[in-house]
């Protein structure tokens, strides 16, 4: 932490060179800004490291503050119990809640707010036992300092007191809050040691679950104020149009209908209560005008004519000459493989409340961009920062797609018109189908050449698609132009092949894409995974023995892959008809392997039966939360696998609700088994490692049993589901 | 033109517009928020409540159809059998982002009144209309195994 100091800065001047906001006008919701940058914040342990700003100790009990986003994934129950941990508390009697925006809760190498990229646990762990362990050393001073006695004859104990055990005085932390406050935290807190742990590394109980079982839990949409207001909103669903007229009339004339706005690219009803203001959306026939004529077909030719030309492609990883050992090889194949664009389908349409008033703001929302979202606030009102107060809610669902911040613009303009009122906006499921961020759609071509004894030599990868980071992240893309997230998973496939050449070609198209579970990983994956299938197949050989045998120098993947077989019972014979399919990936550490079993059944469809993944998370902070992930992230990847796509005409998505646009139904269910690999490592990344093994264990599992090699996804559109 | 009803076991009068949806009867009118709005189209379940004791899709049901009818909302499932839903809920830690999570128990738990001991596939036949995009759906099968043994003592 304190080595650092002087290249932080460096970083903090290169951000401020590119911080503000860009207006992306040509972009989606041209009268939103869309956040191009952001300015870092100075994190906690810079002067504001303040141990008792995350821990409120009082006689009722102990309150943990988490500063991430909790949408599922178990940040309110994983986070505060790792501070827990080093404080020696006891579980049961830790109240939870998110932490406000201050600087102290600014993590010290993000330098912003937010939940993403499967960095809770992973970015938090050490942080936040640093921040236990020095609350734990103050409040030990703190009782010394009233005995009288030296500090090392005194000691923290659970549940929560400091003990002298010579003469067995105790004091608890109820009576020691207030003077370890005023102390002054240590520089380097002494950590407590792991085989000592008492609550890291067992499945405590989620803290937000009862809330969650008997309504309580309030998200967004839920969220009431006196005099509060209901909108909803629709955007030209032509990518890039705008609002050209509206006749208002209809709309005001339905009883509860308080205003209709509009905006350059989208209008809102404002209402006493959702179901007006949907009615008095749906009475209204707006004329939209520019924008997109796109389709899908279109959108695939321009990828492929991209990937095919080889025209601005970007090399991203080169080793040997792979052009030269392709020409040289004894047998080379060549595929071509395409997947579609993706919707995140959260299970709450977006939402967000917004209340602007004096000079100020407040806004209610559950966002995975806490700290850009505030700053966008601020921007959008021309406001300060200070001025604008974000209340966290819980998120129904976010996936990436609360990674926007659009919804939350959307809310704050209205409430800007509505003098004062506070104004909850809930978007329409068609709504949220239609104005999405998509996983980009990809074309990708691929050649592999294997020698003599049918060992790969030469692997070439080629990716045209859209970059997301060009709009979320401009300032993290390489100075070339790369995009590394739309890379990820094509660059670091675990396998020995001493030639390779992976390329991107950027290809520009209107259709909105952001980050999606797992991101680049989640297609390249499928890419990759089946492609080395295919050559496994070419080469005779097994495939799962195909993998191991070339992960050499990647202990960690070799060890997954291993543990998968040996659980599927890989290579033991099953029922006719029925095939297993593997498949391995790492990303944003994490590392997973999966087998699926699936069943041909009559009709030419499969079923798929069973699912077997093996987790190396590092440590779990929490096995059971790092479970019901795994199994969350493989539900996921199977809707996509199976039906998911988002599919254009007229330059429009063109599914709007869950019957044009299906995910997983609890009978289409396969077994899922879950295995968490032992590990002392420190923590990496969970809720998101899942996902990008399903397609490609699906269908290469599918090859098993049919012998039919499946390029494209999704899986439906084959006919076999 | 008013609707009178008995929602959670109290008598409540309604002043809305008789085709307004339950759901929206429910949430803006009674500030009952635990029933979710997720499809509006019947696709999805996050709205399921009981009327009169079987499971229902609140987004598409008029409140002039529940005139004198009981409905109960998550909130107010105070019954033994809503009660062993909730506690295995919690024993199985099925919710994750928990949005869909109130039309899943409020389905188990009418399943659980009609059916003392479901198989997977009585489970699968009334569960099969409650989305779970978080992908909860083994410990919702789990929960529903241990709320009914539960019941069943
Ligand atoms: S909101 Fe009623 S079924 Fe989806
Ligand atoms: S718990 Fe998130 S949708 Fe079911």
């Amino acid at each position: 932490m304190t080595s650092t100091t002087h290249s932080r800065r460096d970083t903090l001047r290169g951000f401020a060179a590119a911080a503000g906001f860009l207006i992306l006008g040509a972009n989606r919701a041209g009268a939103v800004l869309l956040p191009g940058s952001y300015v870092p914040r100075a994190p906690f342990e810079d002067g504001a490291f303040s141990p008792f700003a995350w821990v409120e100790i009082g006689p009722g009990g102990v309150l943990i503050r988490y500063a991430a986003a909790e949408m599922g994934q178990g940040v309110s129950t994983a986070l505060p119990q790792i501070l827990a941990e080093e404080l020696e508390l006891e579980w049961e009697s830790v109240r939870v809640a998110p932490a406000p925006l201050g600087a102290a809760f600014i993590h010290p190498r993000l330098r912003e707010r937010d939940s993403a990229g499967s960095r809770s646990v992973r970015f938090n762990y050490e942080p936040l036992r640093r921040v236990g362990a020095a609350a734990r050393q103050m409040l030990v001073q703190a009782a010394a300092e009233r005995w009288d006695l030296p500090v090392e004859t005194c000691a923290a104990e659970a549940p929560g007191r400091v003990v002298h055990p010579a003469s067995g005085r105790s004091l608890s932390y109820a009576d020691l809050a207030d003077a370890a406050a005023r102390l002054t935290p240590p520089r380097e807190p002494r950590l407590k040691d792991p085989a000592r742990f008492r609550l890291i590394g067992r499945s405590l109980r989620r803290k937000d679950v009862p809330a969650k079982v008997d309504g309580s839990a309030v998200f967004a949409s839920d969220v009431r104020l006196p005099g509060l207001l209901t909108a909803t909103s629709m955007q030209c669903p032509r990518f890039g149009g705008r609002l050209a007229a509206l006749d208002e009339a209809p709309a005001r004339a339905i009883p509860g209908v308080r205003a209709v706005l509009r905006f350059d690219t989208w209008f809102a009803v404002v209402a006493d209560g959702f179901w007006p203001a949907k009615r008095g959306l749906d009475a209204l026939t707006p004329r939209w005008e520019g924008g997109s004529d796109i389709d899908s077909a279109a959108i695939s030719a321009k990828l492929a004519a991209a990937g095919g030309s080889g025209e601005a492609t970007l090399e991203t990883r080169r080793l040997g000459d792979a052009a030269a050992a392709l020409a040289g090889s004894e047998r080379r194949i060549e595929a071509v493989y395409e997947v579609p664009y993706l919707a995140h389908a959260t299970m709450e349409p977006m939402s967000a409340v917004a209340r602007v008033a004096a000079g100020g703001c407040e806004i209610w929302v559950g966002t995975q961009r806490q700290s850009v979202a505030h700053d966008y606030v601020a921007t959008l009102l021309g406001i300060p920062r200070d001025r604008v107060t974000l209340h966290e809610t819980y998120l129904g669902g976010g996936f990436g797609r609360r990674f926007e911040v659009d919804y939350l613009g959307q809310a704050v303009l209205i409430a800007q018109r509505m003098e004062g009122r506070p104004v909850k906006l809930i978007w329409t499921r068609e709504e949220d189908t239609r104005q999405g961020f998509y996983r980009p759609a990809t074309w990708n071509r691929l050649e592999g050449g294997l020698d003599t004894a049918g060992r790969p030599v030469a692997w070439t990868h080629r990716i045209a698609a859209q970059s997301l980071l060009q709009r979320i992240r401009p300032y993290a893309l390489r100075p070339n132009g790369l995009d590394v997230a739309a890379v990820e998973g094509a660059v670091n496939h675990p396998y020995a092949i001493p030639n390779q050449r992976v390329e991107w070609s950027r290809v520009d198209l209107p259709v909105p894409v952001g980050a999606w579970r797992s991101v680049g990983s989640s297609q390249n994956a499928f890419v990759t995974e089946c492609f080395i299938d295919e050559l496994a197949q070419l080469a005779g050989a097994d495939p799962y023995r195909y993998r191991r045998d070339l992960m050499t120098g990647h202990p960690r993947h070799r060890a997954v892959l291993d543990l998968a077989a040996e659980r599927a019972g890989w290579g033991t014979p099953l029922p006719a008809g029925h095939g297993r399919g593997v498949a391995a990936a790492e990303c944003f550490g994490g590392w997973c392997a999966q087998v699926a079993e699936v069943e041909a059944v009559p009709g030419g469809r499969i079923r798929v039966r069973r699912m077997v993944a093996v987790l190396d998370c590092g440590l779990a902070v929490n096995p059971s939360i790092v479970e019901a992930q795994v199994e969350s992230a493989i539900v996921f990847g199977l809707s996509a696998a199976l039906f998911g796509q988002i599919t254009v005409a007229g330059g429009a998505v063109q599914q709007t609700n869950f019957d044009d646009h299906p995910i997983l139904r609890i009978d289409e269910m396969p077994r899922i088994e879950v295995h968490i690999l032992p590990s002392h490592e420190a923590p990496g990344g969970v809720g998101e490692i899942a996902t990008p093994q399903v397609a490609p264990a699906v269908a290469n599992a599918i090859f098993a049993a049919t012998g039919r090699r499946i390029r494209s996804l999704p899986l439906a559109l084959h006919g076999v589901v | 033109m008013t609707i009178d009803l008995t929602i959670n076991g109290e008598a409540r009068r309604l002043d809305l517009d008789p085709a307004t949806p339950l759901l929206w009867a429910l949430r803006d009118g009674l500030g009952l928020t635990g029933t979710k709005y997720g499809c509006g189209i019947a696709q999805c379940g996050a709205c399921t409540v009981h009327v009169d004791g079987e499971a229902t899709r609140s987004c598409i049901t008029p409140i002039e159809a529940v005139a004198g009818r009981r409905v109960v909302t998550v909130e107010g499932l105070s019954s033994a059998r809503g009660r062993a839903v909730q506690r295995a809920w919690i024993e199985a830690q099925v919710p994750q982002c928990g949005y869909c999570q109130s039309g899943q128990v409020m389905a188990a738990a009418a399943l659980l009144a009609g059916n003392a001991d479901p198989s997977d596939a009585d489970i699968d036949a009334a569960m099969s209309g409650i989305l779970c995009r978080c992908g909860t759906y083994g410990r919702i099968r789990t929960a529903i195994r241990a709320a009914a043994q539960a019941l069943r003592g």
